[in-house]
């Protein structure tokens, strides 16, 4: 199978798919796709039966919905997963159903995001104020991790997709790390799209053991303390794993108004959006809502617009 | 005749007040109703849209900034009738400095101009007994506000009723790295202080090794007590004006189990019915997060 792919400049962007004959019995088509994407040529003769359409990883869709503009789509996004267990109430199941539902859920959203464009993706799966919670919803919890880690893993690495996980990682089962630790370093170089998962995580955790880091490497007299200013701490945050470890958009669910600890000292600029619906509810239609909503906000980070 | 104006001024202003002694009673009655429910202990504003509102109305620049004053007065006023006893406002941040140096100078002298007159009699300091605390980088400030600053702080020290914590020259990652940066200068004296004592010491168990690498370590309570929120407790709702969702550097480590409400109205426009609104909806979910309180 061929497939032909040049690089898009901007103006591409406004072409319209068209189609143009090379000869009189051969017809090409083209249509662009989003950006970074490249143009898609289909080469389809009427004397043969010959068709050159593209490799099976770009047969997808790739264009955006039509009420998100691609020039103000947020680089990093972040969303708090909340509501699986009042989704199950409210159905009559078990907890667990919910969380089940919501890793269906997950999956969408993850696909949405690398198709349109985004470059990180935060969640927020499991907090250190979740350790309360009881022990078996919590072993659940963690093997249906486990379960849709080992499944959708070599679907995410052929996509170009890097893994991180960040939090306290000392008090998750053994099997889960050795896991976690080999979808990271298997994905490591993947550059396409990159999913965070926050497991056992807290804001405040996050910059403690960012001081004590930097503590340690005042002890050790890599750097003096008046050497220690924002730009170090950033450095020390788990968030380090990335490029850009400021989410635009903090997406969460359930219509609770809270932001319950979950990267404290990121989300200083970021735009919050709070969704009504529970997390397995929340889907395409809520997604392009929040993105929407985030295009229409005026950004000023402590500055004017004039 | 000449007296008719007259007569009809009093008359206007005989109405006045009668008219706002009875929204006072209605508001003091509405407030009774209100405290049957739980109250927050401690309120945060940001006081967006100054600029916007003189806009809008087509007043000059720097009215904007008058009329939010008017607008805080009001709330604190509000407030500390219903018993809130912390209220914290967000006055001024690091990041505003990057304004127009005009804009940040007539700000400035708004803010020395408010500051001297919160030690005057009638100010609202003395009526409610507030203590009022600075909280910021405040070596970032010209001399004139800060000493201002420090002359409040330093004349209101023995008030308890209720205490107000105005946020200038601050930013709430400026904060943690201040809290950072002590902690660790604490902590490396802590360790060469008793490093020295336990010279001889080599006779220790595993058991009291663990707990002094643990008391090595920097933990959460040394990087909150330095702080200088820590003189409040942390908000229980996070009230921003103009409609703008974000916290934009604001009480970042102080607000992760705030409520956030983010009320269209510009700063000037607030009113009482936001700030009900804002407290009925904290009201409705207070208990549920003061069972998972617990169960932390």
């Amino acid at each position: 199978m061929l497939s032909l792919r040049v690089p898009t400049p901007t103006s591409f962007r406004r072409l319209h798919a068209g189609r143009s004959r090379l000869s009189r019995d051969c017809l090409i088509s083209y249509s662009p796709s989003f950006v970074n994407r490249g143009v898609r040529l289909r080469v389809r003769s009427t004397k043969s039966e010959v068709v050159f359409t593209p490799t099976e990883e770009e047969e997808e869709e790739v264009t955006l919905p039509e009420e998100l503009q691609p020039e103000l789509m947020p680089k990093h996004v972040a969303i708090i997963m909340d509501g699986n267990g009042r989704w199950a109430k409210n159905q009559g199941l078990q907890p667990w159903d919910g969380h089940r539902a919501g890793v269906e859920a997950l999956k969408e959203i993850v696909e949405l995001s690398g198709r349109w464009g985004l470059q990180v993706l935060t969640v927020f799966a499991f907090s250190t104020d979740n350790w309360i919670r009881p022990r078996i919803e919590i072993d659940f919890l963690f093997s249906l991790f486990e379960r849709s880690l080992k499944s959708e893993f070599q679907t995410l690495a052929k996509n170009n997709v890097r893994i991180s996980i960040i939090g306290d990682s000392s008090k998750l089962p053994k099997t889960l790390l050795r896991l976690i630790n080999e979808v990271e370093e298997a994905t490591k170089n993947n550059t396409r799209f990159q999913l965070i998962v926050a497991v056992g995580y807290s804001g405040k955790y996050d910059v403690l053991q960012a001081c004590r880091g930097i503590a340690q490497r005042v002890k050790d007299g890599e750097i003096d303390v008046d050497e220690i200013d924002e730009g170090l701490i950033e450095q020390e945050l788990e968030t380090n794993c990335t490029e850009f470890p400021y989410p635009d958009l903090l997406i969460r669910t359930s219509g609770e108004l809270r932001v319950s600890n979950f990267l404290l000292w990121q989300l200083a600029y970021t735009e919050l959006f709070f969704a009504q619906e529970l997390w397995p509810d929340f889907g395409r239609s809520g997604y392009i809502e929040a993105l929407m909503s985030f295009q229409q906000r005026q950004r000023r980070f402590g500055g004017r617009k004039s | 005749m000449a007296e008719l104006p007259g007569q009809i001024q009093r008359m206007n202003g005989g109405i006045n007040q009668l008219l706002e002694q009875i929204f006072g009673f209605s508001r003091r009655c509405l407030f009774r109703v209100i405290s049957m429910g739980p109250i927050p202990n401690h309120l945060a504003f940001i006081m967006d849209g100054n600029r916007r509102y003189a806009k809008k109305c087509g007043l000059e620049e720097g009215s904007g900034h008058k009329a939010g004053f008017s607008a805080l007065m009001l709330m604190l006023q509000y407030c500390y009738e219903l018993g809130i006893q912390y209220v914290t406002i967000y006055a001024f941040s690091i990041d505003n400095f990057r304004r127009q140096p005009e804009e940040v100078q007539s700000l400035m002298d708004l803010m020395l101009e408010k500051i001297k007159s919160l030690l005057e009699k009638e100010s609202i300091v003395h009526q409610y007994g507030i203590r009022v605390y600075f909280i910021g980088n405040l070596a970032l400030l010209n001399d004139q506000v800060r000493a201002a600053a420090e002359k409040v702080m330093k004349a209101t020290a023995k008030n308890s009723r209720v205490v107000l914590l105005i946020c200038i020259a601050y930013n709430s990652t400026d904060e943690i790295l201040q809290a950072v940066k002590k902690s660790c200068i604490n902590k490396l004296d802590n360790i060469e202080a008793s490093g020295s004592c336990k010279h001889e010491d080599t006779d220790s168990d595993i058991e009291a090794k663990d707990m002094e690498n643990q008391e090595k370590k920097i933990q959460l309570v040394d990087i909150e007590e330095n702080m200088q929120m820590s003189v409040a407790p942390n908000p229980d709702i996070l009230i921003r004006s103009s409609g703008e969702t974000r916290l934009s550097n604001f009480l970042l480590w102080q607000t992760g189990n705030s409520q956030l409400c983010s009320p269209a109205a510009l700063w000037p426009e607030i009113g009482l019915r936001h700030l009900v609104w804002a407290i009925l909806n904290f009201q409705r979910s207070h208990s549920y997060l003061e069972k998972r309180k617990k169960q932390l």
